[in-house]
C-alpha cells in the first residue's frame, strides 16, 4: 500500500452548547498522511486549533478500536463514513484523496440532542435498556453454565445480535430516526436464549414502549440502519422483534 | 503495619471461612447504606450491581455517555475459569497454581486462590444474564487454550468476549438503576475523594457537560476506575482511561501497591508516524500459527517477499528453540525490541517485526488437499486453500489488520510491535480489597492484587468480575456492619467543601497558566520518557534520569501548559489536563519504583538482572515483597513492604529454552 | 439527572395484565402492523382487480369483461366485502399519513448532507409519495369507473350503457365505458402508467415490507417472499397498465 499525504477542506458542525444555534465552519487541514485515521486527522486539526487559540473540536471517541460505541460522526452523508462494518475510529484517511470536501455532522435525531459540536446526548439507549434490556438474575443465583444446552444456531444468532455497540448509527441513519435496530439486536439477543424465555413477552413490550416514549420514530423497513451498522446487524432483528411484540401483546394483557 | 488480613487456615479453606464468619448487614439497614462506585467496567458495572440487588443505596459514575463504553468492552481473548469441563485436568489448584508462576511470584495466595475458587461461579452467573459465549454443536460451552497454558479453560465469546461480559455487567446494573436502587452518573468524573475523621466518606466530581463540581456522600466508596497504561501515552487502552481517581485516593494516603509492574503485549499493530494515538491490539492467538522474522541484514528495505528464505531470521525459533513463536509475552515483546534496537526492525518506522502466515497457509493448504484426496494439487490451489482455513480461524483479526494498515495480511506478512497494554500495579488493598483507608476499596485492574509481576492472558476479565460479583459484596459487609450507626453525613460538611475548594483551586490555576503547549503535547513528551527509560527493558541510570526528566517536565506543565474553553462547560481539554497533570505525577512514582526494585521479575525487566542467556533474574532473597507507597507531598514517598510468604508453591525459575 | 431525563425515566409500566388493545395499536410496531395488515388486504384486492382486467383478452368484445364485472357489483358478498375494501383502503391512506407526519417530525434539524441512496432504495423511502400519486390515480379511476357502474342514475350521474348477453338480464356495458375513456386520450392513458409505474415501485417495498412487519425473519423464506414481492409488483402493475395501452394502441376492440 503506498501511502499518500492529502490536503482537505473540512466542513464541520460547531456548537457552543444545546441551546446554542450551531452552524458549519470550514477548514483546511494540510499534510495528512493517508495512514492516519479518521480521528487522528481530527486530533492534527485540534492541535493547530489550539496553538490558534481556538477551541478545539468536541467530539465523542473512547476506545479507538471499533467496539466502544462512542464515535459518532455523520461524514459526507454517511454515518461513521464511507467504509462498510467500519466505526469513525477505525476508518482511516485513505478512504480520501488529496483536494476533498469533507462534511462532518452530528448525529441528527430529536432523541439524540447535540450536547456540543460533534457530542450527542445517547442516554436514551441506557433508557431502553432499563426498561427491559436484560434478564433478572440477582448474582448467585444461577445454575451451572452447561445446565442448559443450547443449540448452536441459536447461540450464534444471538451473538450476532449482541455484538451491537449502542453506537446510535441506525438512528442517524434511518429517515425516521427509529431506534428499532437497536431494540431489536438488544431483544433478539436475550429472546434466542433460553435464559431470557421468562421474561421475553414483558421485556419486548417494555423497550418498544420506552423507544415510543423517547421519541424514535417508527420502522419503514428501508434497510439503511443495516447498511450503515458497524457491527453488521441484520434487518432480520428487526422482523424478529415484530414477531416477538406481536406474540407478546396477543398473548398478555386483556 | 501493612496487614493484608489474609485469613488463618488452610488456602482451601481461607475465603469459605471468611464468608462463614464476616459480619452481616441486615436488609433494613442495607437500605439505609450509601455506596459509591467509580467506573463501570468489568469490576464497577458488576459490583454496582450486585450491591444494589443486595439493598444498598448505590451511586454509579462513569466519565463516558453510558456505563457500556468502559474499556473492558475492548478484551478479546476470554476469560479463564477452572471448570473442568473438557476433562483434561482443570481444577482450582491449577488456576490458581498457574496464575501464581504467570504472575512470576510476585502475587498473594491467598488472593489468587480465592479468584480461582470463585472462577467457575463467573461462568454460571454470565451464562444466566444471557452472555452468548461460544459453544460446541451439542449445545454445551465451548473452551480454547489460551496464554501458554495446559488445558483448556478459557470461555469466550468469538473476539469480543469483554464486550459480551461487560453488556451482561452493564444490564445487570441498568436493572438496578430502573429499579432505584442505583443511581447512574455517566459523564461524571471523580476528581478527588472525600475523607472525614481518616475514613473514605464520598467523592467531589465534575459534571463533564456543565463543568459543575458536585459533592457525593458514600458510607463506602468503591475505585473500579481500571489501570493505568495510558501514562506510556500510546497503548492499548483506550483515550480516556487514566489514573486520576486512584491517584487521587493515594494522595490521600492510599498505598500505590507495585507500580512498576506494566504488561507490554508483542502483538500490536505499530506506530505509523507522530500523529499515532493509540495502539491496536492483535489477539495473542496469531502466535499459535504466525512465525515470526526481520531480515539478517540490518536496514534492508526491501519488501518482505523478496527477502528470500535464507536471508531472514526466525529469531524467536532461533533463540527458544523449545516453545519458539509462543514464548510468554513478556519474551516476546523483549526479544522483539532487541532486534528492532540492534537496527533490524522492518516498515517505514524501522520499529517492527514481520508476523508471518505464509508457512501456516501452506501448511493448512497441504492439509485441506490431502483431505480432500488432491494428491497432485498446484501450488496456487494449496494457496487458496490454506487461505480458507486461515480466513476460517483468524478472518475478523486479519479484516482489522487490513482496515488499519491497508495491507492485506494473506498476501503481505502483517507488521507487529510490542505495546503497553496492561498494569499489573495499582492502589494497595488487602483481602477484603480495602486500601489501607477504612472505606476506600478498590477492585478489577485499578488494585494491585492479583496478577503479580506479569498477568496471563484471559486472566483480567476474570479478576474484575470475581472482585464485583463475588468478593465485595461479602467483604463490603463486614466494614459497612459497624457503620450502620453513622447517618448520611450531609454534604456541607466541612471535609466536602474544602476538598471541593481544593478541586476548584486546582482547576483554576490550571486553566490561569494559559501558556503556550497543548495538553497532549506534555502528555506525548511524558509517554516517550517512560516508554524509553520504564518501559520493557529499564536500567538505574535511564530510571534516574527518567525521574528527573518527569520532574521538569512537571514544572514545564504547570508552567506552561494552554487549556482553551471555559471551566464551566464541557471541556474536554480540561478533562485531559486534570488527567495528564496526574499521569505526570505517577510516571515519577513508577521510575521510582522500577529503580527500587533491583531484579527482573514478569513485566519488569531490569537490564542489570538477567542471565547469561539474557533472561529475567529475579532475586527472591530481597524482593518477594509487594512495594506499597505512601504519599507524602510532592515528589516524595515512603515506601512500606508487604511480605510475600508461599506457603503451598515453591517460587522456580522460569526457562523457555 | 436533567428534568429531561426524569421525565423520561423507565417504570415498568407494562406488566402482564396491562397490555390492551390501545397500548398495541398506539406503539409503533403496532402502528405499521395496521399498514401491514391493511396493505396485505389491499394486495389481495389487486390480484382479485387484475383478473377482472384480465378478461378483456378474452377477445370477445367485452363479453367475459362484463359478465365478471356483473358478478362483482351484483353479489352480496362481494358487495359486503367491497366495504371492507374501502375501509381497508381508508385505514391504509390515514395511518400511512399520520406515520408519514410523525416519522418526519422525530429529526427537527437535518443534514447538510443527505444520506440518499446510500443504504437504502430511493422507493422504500418513498411510500408516502409514491401512495400519494396511487391516491390521486385512486380518485381518477373511481370518477371514471365505480362511480357510474356503482352511482349511475343518482345525482345525474350518468348511468352505464346497458347490454345484454344471449338474451340475459341486462348489465353494465363497463367494457364500453372503458373504450370510451382510453380510447382516443393519450393524457389519461400516460396518467393511468404513471399510476401504474407508482403502485409498482409502492408494491415492491410495500410487499415484503408487510411480511417483515409481521414477523418473517426465517432466511429460507425471506428471499422467496422478496422474490415474489418483486414479480407480483411488476406483473399486476404491468396487467393493469396494459389495460389503457391495449385499448388506445386498439388491440382489443
Amino acid at each position: 500500500m503506498e501511502h499518500y499525504t492529502m490536503n482537505l477542506t473540512l466542513k464541520v458542525w460547531r456548537q457552543k452548547n444545546k441551546n446554542d444555534r450551531g452552524g458549519f465552519i470550514t477548514y483546511k487541514v494540510k499534510d495528512i498522511s493517508s495512514e492516519m485515521s479518521f480521528l487522528e486527522m481530527f486530533d492534527v486539526l485540534n492541535e493547530r486549533l489550539i496553538e490558534e487559540s481556538e477551541e478545539p473540536i468536541a467530539f465523542d471517541h473512547d476506545c479507538r478500536e471499533g467496539i466502544c460505541g462512542m464515535c459518532s460522526m455523520y461524514i459526507n452523508g454517511r454515518p461513521h463514513g464511507p467504509w462498510e462494518g467500519t466505526t469513525t475510529c477505525q476508518l482511516h484517511m485513505r478512504a480520501f484523496k488529496d483536494g476533498d470536501t469533507i462534511v462532518v455532522e452530528p448525529w441528527r435525531a430529536n432523541s439524540f440532542p447535540v450536547i456540543k459540536d460533534l457530542i450527542v446526548d445517547r442516554t436514551s439507549f441506557d433508557r431502553i435498556i432499563q426498561a427491559g434490556g436484560f434478564i433478572s438474575v440477582n448474582t448467585g443465583n444461577a445454575v451451572d453454565g452447561n445446565s442448559i444446552p443450547i443449540e448452536k444456531a441459536k447461540a450464534d444468532d444471538s451473538f450476532a445480535a449482541a455484538a451491537c455497540i449502542g453506537c446510535g448509527a441506525c438512528v442517524a441513519a434511518c429517515k425516521n430516526s427509529s431506534a428499532m435496530l437497536f431494540v431489536s439486536a438488544k431483544v433478539s439477543h436475550l429472546a434466542l436464549l433460553p435464559q431470557g424465555e421468562p421474561e421475553k413477552k414483558t421485556r419486548v413490550l417494555n423497550m418498544i414502549a420506552q423507544m415510543d416514549k423517547e421519541g424514535f420514530g417508527g420502522c419503514t423497513n428501508t434497510g439503511a440502519c443495516e447498511a450503515v451498522c458497524p457491527k453488521e446487524i441484520s434487518l432480520d432483528n428487526i422482523a424478529r422483534l415484530n414477531q416477538e411484540f406481536i406474540g407478546a401483546s396477543v398473548k398478555t394483557g386483556k | 503495619m501493612l496487614n493484608s488480613k489474609i485469613p488463618a487456615g488452610p488456602l482451601e479453606n481461607k475465603w469459605k471461612n471468611y464468608k462463614a464468619t464476616c459480619k452481616l448487614v441486615n436488609p433494613a439497614n442495607k437500605r439505609k447504606m450509601e455506596i459509591i462506585v467509580v467506573g463501570t467496567g468489568l469490576a464497577g458495572a458488576s459490583a454496582a450491581a450486585s450491591l444494589g440487588e443486595l439493598g444498598y443505596k448505590v451511586k454509579a459514575y462513569c466519565f463516558q455517555d453510558s456505563p457500556r463504553r468502559a474499556h473492558s468492552i475492548a478484551a478479546q481473548g476470554g476469560i479463564n475459569a477452572a471448570k473442568n469441563y473438557q476433562n483434561d485436568g482443570d481444577s482450582v489448584f491449577r488456576l490458581f497454581y498457574d496464575t501464581i508462576k504467570g504472575g512470576d511470584y510476585r502475587s498473594r495466595e491467598g488472593n489468587v486462590y480465592r479468584l480461582a475458587e470463585v472462577s467457575a461461579s463467573i461462568i454460571d452467573q454470565c451464562v444466566a444474564q444471557g452472555v452468548p459465549f461460544a459453544r460446541e454443536y451439542g449445545g454445551l460451552l465451548s473452551n480454547r487454550s489460551f496464554g501458554g497454558t495446559q488445558v483448556q479453560r478459557t470461555f469466550y465469546a468469538a473476539g469480543q468476549t469483554g464486550q459480551q461480559l461487560l453488556i451482561g455487567a452493564y444490564q445487570a446494573l441498568e436493572r438496578q438503576v430502573a429499579l432505584g436502587n442505583v443511581t447512574m452518573y455517566s459523564r461524571h468524573e471523580m476528581l478527588d475523594l472525600v475523607t472525614i475523621d481518616g475514613k473514605a466518606r464520598g467523592i467531589i466530581c465534575r459534571n463533564l457537560i456543565t463543568g459543575e463540581l458536585e459533592r457525593h456522600f458514600g458510607h463506602a466508596v468503591l475505585l473500579c476506575s481500571g489501570g493505568y497504561g495510558n501514562v506510556f501515552y500510546l497503548s492499548t487502552n483506550a483515550m480516556g482511561c487514566n489514573v486520576t481517581a486512584a491517584w487521587k485516593a493515594h494522595k490521600k494516603g492510599a498505598y500505590f501497591g507495585n507500580p512498576c509492574f506494566t504488561q507490554i503485549h508483542p502483538t500490536c499493530i505499530p506506530v505509523t508516524g507522530d500523529h499515532q494515538s493509540k495502539l491496536t491490539l492483535m489477539s495473542e492467538s496469531l502466535r499459535n500459527d504466525g512465525r515470526i522474522w526481520v531480515p539478517k541484514k540490518q536496514g534492508d528495505s526491501r519488501k518482505a517477499k523478496d527477502i528470500p528464505e535464507d536471508e531472514r531470521d526466525y529469531y524467536l525459533e532461533r533463540r527458544y528453540p523449545a516453545f519458539g513463536n509462543l514464548v510468554p509475552r513478556d519474551v516476546a515483546s523483549r526479544a522483539a525490541k532487541e532486534r528492532c534496537d540492534a537496527g533490524y526492525g522492518v516498515g517505514s518506522s524501522r520499529q517492527a517485526v514481520f508476523l508471518d502466515y505464509a508457512a501456516a497457509i501452506e501448511r493448512y493448504g497441504k492439509i485441506e488437499a490431502g483431505k480432500q484426496a488432491m494428491d497432485h494439487a498446484d501450488h496456487d490451489t494449496i494457496v487458496k486453500m490454506g487461505k480458507d482455513v486461515v480466513k476460517e480461524k483468524y478472518g475478523n483479526l486479519f479484516d482489522m489488520y487490513e482496515k488499519i494498515t491497508g495491507e492485506n495480511p494473506y498476501e503481505v506478512p502483517m507488521r507487529i510491535y510490542p505495546a503497553v497494554h496492561y498494569t499489573m500495579g495499582g492502589l494497595w488493598v488487602n483481602y477484603e480489597l480495602m486500601t489501607n483507608i477504612p472505606g476506600l476499596y478498590c477492585l478489577g485492574e485499578a488494585n494491585f492484587s492479583d496478577h503479580g509481576a506479569n498477568r496471563l492472558g484471559a486472566s483480567a476479565l476474570m479478576q474484575g468480575l470475581a472482585d464485583g460479583y463475588f468478593v465485595i459484596p461479602y467483604t463490603i459487609g463486614n466494614y459497612l456492619a459497624d457503620e450502620i450507626r453513622t447517618a448520611a453525613i450531609p454534604t456541607d460538611h466541612p471535609a466536602f467543601a474544602e476538598t471541593e475548594n481544593k478541586v476548584k483551586d486546582r482547576i483554576n490555576s490550571l486553566m490561569n497558566i494559559k501558556g503556550n503547549r497543548s495538553v497532549e503535547s506534555f502528555h506525548k513528551r511524558l509517554g516517550k520518557i517512560m516508554w524509553d527509560k520504564c518501559g520493557m527493558a529499564r536500567n538505574a541510570q535511564g530510571l534516574k534520569e527518567a525521574v528527573e526528566e518527569i520532574r521538569a517536565l512537571k514544572n514545564e506543565f504547570w508552567s506552561d501548559v494552554k487549556i482553551p474553553g471555559g471551566i464551566n462547560e464541557l471541556n474536554p481539554e480540561l478533562d485531559k489536563a486534570n488527567r495528564v497533570a496526574d499521569f505526570i505525577e505517577l510516571g515519577e512514582l513508577m521510575c521510582l519504583d522500577a529503580l527500587d526494585r533491583n531484579e527482573s521479575c514478569g513485566g519488569h525487566f531490569r537490564e542489570e538482572f538477567q542471565t547469561e542467556e539474557g533472561e529475567a533474574l529475579r532475586q527472591d532473597d530481597k524482593y518477594m515483597f509487594v512495594s506499597a507507597w505512601e504519599y507524602k507531598g510532592d515528589n516524595k514517598w515512603d515506601l512500606h513492604k508487604e511480605e510475600l510468604n508461599y506457603e503451598v508453591v515453591k517460587p522456580s525459575q522460569r526457562s523457555y529454552k | 439527572m436533567s428534568v429531561r431525563a426524569l421525565f423520561l425515566c423507565p417504570n415498568l409500566q407494562i406488566s402482564s395484565t396491562t397490555m390492551t388493545w390501545k397500548h398495541i395499536f398506539t406503539s409503533s410496531i403496532g402502528k405499521k402492523l395496521v399498514m401491514g395488515l391493511s396493505g396485505l388486504f389491499l394486495i389481495t384486492f389487486l390480484i382479485i382487480h387484475a383478473g377482472v382486467n384480465a378478461c378483456i383478452w378474452a377477445f370477445d368484445h367485452g363479453e367475459m369483461f362484463n359478465k365478471a364485472a356483473h358478478f362483482m357489483g351484483s353479489t352480496v358478498v362481494v358487495r359486503i366485502i367491497e366495504i371492507g375494501l374501502f375501509a381497508g383502503f381508508f385505514v391504509h391512506i390515514i395511518q400511512g399519513y399520520v406515520l408519514e407526519v410523525q416519522n418526519r417530525s422525530t429529526r427537527k434539524i437535518g443534514y447538510e448532507v443527505k444520506m440518499g441512496n446510500k443504504g437504502s432504495k430511493w422507493y422504500s423511502r418513498s411510500m408516502g409519495l409514491l401512495g400519494t400519486l396511487i391516491l390521486l390515480f385512486l380518485i381518477l379511476h373511481i370518477y371514471h369507473f365505480w362511480t357510474p357502474s356503482r352511482l349511475g342514475g343518482l345525482w345525474n350521474i350518468k348511468p352505464l350503457q346497458p347490454v345484454s348477453y344471449e338474451g340475459g338480464k341486462e348489465i353494465h356495458n363497463l367494457y364500453a365505458e372503458m373504450i370510451a375513456v382510453f380510447s382516443d386520450n393519450l393524457l389519461v392513458v400516460v396518467i393511468y402508467i404513471l399510476g401504474c409505474i407508482s403502485l409498482a415501485f409502492h408494491l415492491l417495498h410495500g410487499f415484503q415490507s408487510a411480511f417483515r412487519t409481521l414477523g418473517l425473519h426465517n432466511q429460507k423464506f425471506v428471499p422467496l417472499v422478496k422474490g415474489t414481492g418483486a414479480a407480483f409488483a411488476i406483473i399486476v402493475s404491468v396487467v393493469f397498465a396494459l389495460m389503457p395501452i391495449s385499448i388506445y394502441l386498439k388491440w382489443v376492440d
